[in-house]
């Protein structure tokens, strides 16, 4: 195992690097945008005087590389600062967000991801057929079809001509597993159409790349039963690229679901990042970045892991 | 009762409809209502309508209790309870929620007395404020002059960055008289400061207050939650100084971004109010059982600017004829579904106290247009016409006036523009383009932003030193009657001289449930501007 813990401190190392050059672009990027925050708090009415006694406040008057080198100083001693709109620390306004969009997240991979293996398994094992081609015609088009649009037929069909189903997200009285269950049904339902499209049609297409090598042919001519051939010989080896496809969903999951938390008003963390963007507020823009960039880098680091561990030729290289 | 009642309004003045309804409130007959009427020399057959209309509006007694969840239109971190730093609808709904003002703005925007009982002034220079006695805020604490001194001091800090400093820095001093007297001195003579006191920033906080991650007012709910970009919870306030009210437990208020999803939320049952709707979605609402379409008529518009200071759209006859080719009804009918009023080219709207009603229409007249074109010696060369949808509607109305300018000849070449960074590039810049302008609380503020001659906001850079020296004259007269001669005199001069074209006043519309009742238009924006939540309940 001492190669793969040796490769595990060389990725975190890298992870780290990478965000701190991500926190550089990310805080030029900021500084690049028309406008600031103290424009963008006064408005219509930022006169000249306004703005300069504003952006004193905000210390926007210092220049730009004692700014950034302050927020990380901050960053390094674990206070990642106050929101400059409205003077709430950045760690509170994140942990009332984070822990909704792990929420959202995890109900969807949970929901998405076996339904996902299944179909983009079946339709590898039967390829050609008529199941295949009609999950590749629904997979395609799930993936087309903007989001917005489901969302907004979801909510048509199910809350406003049945009432069957909440048409937005809001905090229940008590949150027993129904209510969570009718709350989350309709947003982990949107996300989980284009998220199980893609794994589906990657695990499909990774496996049939297994299935028509040698090893498996060889495998059939032996005699192995088809549910054994496809579990325990082939997936293995497609195992990988599965993974990695899983992994990207989640990433999106967690930081991209800016048009569900919008039509749903779900209160995540994309619509934070995307708040802070408008109104240029440095320290929350960057700690959305932050954590956005360490849960894609986690992720594809634990995928790599994990497509390591299952792949006896990586394993003991 | 979700709309102005038709026939309250143009018959009697809104003194006298107050009167009444709250005669009819008493439990006043019909006979007598309509003797009363009489007395004042109303028809028999009038005043029997509006007595039974009066009457129809006391039958709708509040009820006390129920709770509910309102969205409004944005929502976002800027989200804030501090009343001096306020910037969008969502915060105006939260702070009138939490806190009272000193005065409050009635249906044709006249200041009403709410924590100052009374404001007088002999020379609308000094002005002295006598305070009620016995409001408390949430924390228990008995409501005094200091609170009220600190209140409006604060929005002159710079430090603060109020949108509202440019309004309180006319206060030269604010000093407390006792514990229940203010008074104010002012730069200038201004007989609006009762209407400025009644404006969104001008709310009433304690003395001290700086932080405001809760609200601590007098209002009449209180502040159970704050979440900026998620939500807000109003509880009702048992101490509250206005007896009977609030008539909610509680309110519960978020804002949803997307216009669908928002009608969407109350269609299905989710939330009881949905602030700022589409006209186009009010078909869907009404089709709908249960639900009702809340209109308020205001004085926003969306106007044509001319440019008066370029050569060819500074030809007065040109913008005559522009303003001759706006098909008024049909922009009204075609882009808004009849929710506008008929505008006539000045911004006085007909809810204002100082509104002319005696100013003559402006028709839609192509051939007065034809003769003014030809006047003006434009021919056939294309004139720039700017819009965006950053200017609602505009794009809509360009098009319909291009319709209407080719029949006579005139080649108005339209150039639409994206929305983002409209205001600094377009808006002041083109010579010929749209502007959007939302309602002000009074006409005084309005036309000093955007129709005195040296005003950063002239928008055609119209330059009259008569109107100037009227505007002066009017905000320092106390003398109601003086004062709506001198706003009459200025509606006719802006509507023939100025390069602004105003085809219609915009109404808000917000859409509800039929359970809640109580809504009365306040035109200085939706949802009562923005001021529902004490005088709403369930049926």
């Amino acid at each position: 195992m001492a190669p793969l813990v040796r490769l595990l401190m060389a990725r975190l190392a890298v992870s780290l690097l990478t965000l701190l050059i991500v926190s550089v672009l990310v805080f030029m990027a900021t500084e690049l945008l028309p406008g600031d925050v103290a424009q963008a708090v006064l408005g219509q009415s930022a006169t000249p005087e306004a703005v300069a006694a504003l952006r004193a406040v905000m210390h926007l008057d210092q220049p730009a590389w004692l700014r950034y080198l302050t927020w990380l100083g901050g960053l390094l001693t674990l206070h990642p600062g106050h929101s400059l709109v409205n003077d709430l620390p950045v760690a509170q306004l994140i942990g009332s967000r984070l822990p909704n969009s792990l929420l959202l997240a995890g109900l969807t991979a949970l929901v998405a991801v076996p339904v996902a293996l299944v179909l983009g398994i079946t339709a590898a094992v039967w390829r050609g057929g008529a199941y295949d081609r009609i999950v590749g015609l629904l997979t395609v088009s799930a993936v087309s079809v903007p989001e917005f649009l489901v969302a907004t037929l979801a909510v048509l069909v199910f809350a406003v001509q049945r009432h069957w189903l909440p048409s937005m997200f809001y905090e229940m009285p008590d949150r027993s597993a129904m209510q969570l269950l009718r709350a989350f049904a309709l947003p982990v339902m949107t996300l989980s159409f284009v998220v199980i499209a893609q794994i589906a049609r990657m695990t499909r297409a990774a496996l049939i790349n297994v299935l028509d090598s040698s090893y498996v042919e060889m495998a059939v001519l032996k005699g192995v039963r088809p549910l054994r051939l496809v579990l325990l010989h082939a997936l293995p080896n497609a195992l990988g690229p599965i993974v990695n496809a899983v992994a990207l969903s989640v990433s999106f999951l967690l930081g991209g679901v800016i048009i569900v938390e919008t039509i749903f008003n779900y209160p995540g963390l994309a619509k934070l990042m995307v708040d802070a963007v408008t109104t240029r507020d440095m320290p929350l823009v960057q700690a959305c970045a932050m954590i956005f960039c360490t849960a894609y880098l986690l992720l594809v680091l634990l995928a790599d892991v994990f497509a390591i561990l299952s792949n006896p030729r990586l394993r003991h290289r | 009762m979700s709309e102005q009642d038709p026939a309250l309004s143009p018959t009697l003045d809104d003194a006298d409809a107050a009167t009444l309804q709250r005669m009819a409130g008493a439990g006043a007959t019909r006979r007598a209502l309509m003797g009363w009427l009489a007395a004042g020399g109303m028809g028999l057959t009038a005043s029997g309508l509006v007595a039974t209309q009066a009457l129809a509006a006391a039958a709708e007694t509040p009820k006390t209790g129920g709770s509910i969840r309102v969205a409004g239109y944005s929502s976002g971190t800027t989200d804030t309870v501090d009343p001096a730093r306020q910037s969008l609808s969502t915060d105006y709904v939260r702070c009138n929620m939490f806190y009272n003002g000193l005065t409050a703005l009635d249906a044709n925007l006249t200041p009403q007395p709410v924590l100052a009982e009374s404001f007088e002034s002999a020379d609308a220079r000094v002005w002295t404020l006598k305070l009620r006695k016995g409001v408390e805020f949430h924390d228990g604490a008995t409501m005094t002059a200091d609170d009220v001194v600190y209140s409006l001091t604060r929005l002159q800090d710079p430090k603060i960055g109020s949108p509202a400093r440019p309004l309180a820095t006319q206060m030269t001093e604010i000093k407390a008289m006792g514990p229940q007297e203010v008074r104010i001195t002012l730069a200038t003579p201004n007989a609006d400061l009762p209407v400025a006191l009644g404006t969104f920033h001008f709310k009433i906080i304690k003395n001290g207050t700086t932080n405001f991650t809760t609200a601590n007012g007098t209002g009449a709910y209180k502040c159970k939650e704050f979440a900026p970009g998620v939500r807000s919870v109003g509880v009702r306030n048992p101490h509250y100084w206005k007896a009977g009210k609030p008539y909610l437990d509680q309110i519960e208020f978020f804002g949803i971004a997307d216009d669908a999803a928002r009608v969407n939320a109350l269609l299905a049952g989710d939330i009881q109010l949905a602030g700022g709707i589409n006209p186009r979605a009010t078909r869907q609402v009404k089709a709908a059982h249960g639900y009702d379409v809340f209109e308020t008529r205001s004085g926003g518009y969306t106007d044509l600017i001319a440019r008066l200071d370029v050569a060819q759209t500074g030809n007065a006859d040109f913008v005559m004829a522009l303003k001759y080719l706006m098909d008024r009804e049909q922009m009204k009918r075609a882009i808004f579904q009849n929710y506008a009023v008929v505008g006539n080219d000045q911004p006085i709207d007909p809810t204002n106290r100082f509104y002319n009603p005696h100013l003559a229409q402006r028709p839609f007249d192509p051939e007065r247009a034809k003769f003014h074109l030809k006047k003006s010696g434009i021919g056939a060369t294309a004139v720039p016409l700017v819009a965006s949808t950053a200017a609602s509607s505009s794009v809509d109305m360009a098009v319909l006036m291009q319709g209407a300018a080719r029949k006579i000849g005139l080649n108005l070449d339209i150039k639409q523009v994206p929305a983002g960074g409209y205001w600094s590039n377009y808006w002041l810049k083109a010579p010929l383009c749209f502007g959007n302008i939302n309602p002000r609380p009074s006409a005084d503020i309005l036309l000093t932003l955007f129709f005195k001659s040296d005003a950063p906001w002239n928008e055609s850079k119209w330059k009259d030193t008569k109107f100037d020296s009227l505007l002066l004259a009017a905000r320092s007269e106390l003398d109601l009657a003086k004062r709506k001669a001198m706003y009459w005199d200025m509606q006719g001069m802006i509507r023939d001289d100025a390069g602004i074209g105003i085809p219609l006043f915009l109404s808000n519309l917000d859409a509800h449930s039929a359970r809640l009742k109580g809504l009365r238009p306040i035109p200085t924006g939706g949802m009562m501007g923005f001021d529902f939540a004490e005088n709403v309940w369930l049926a």
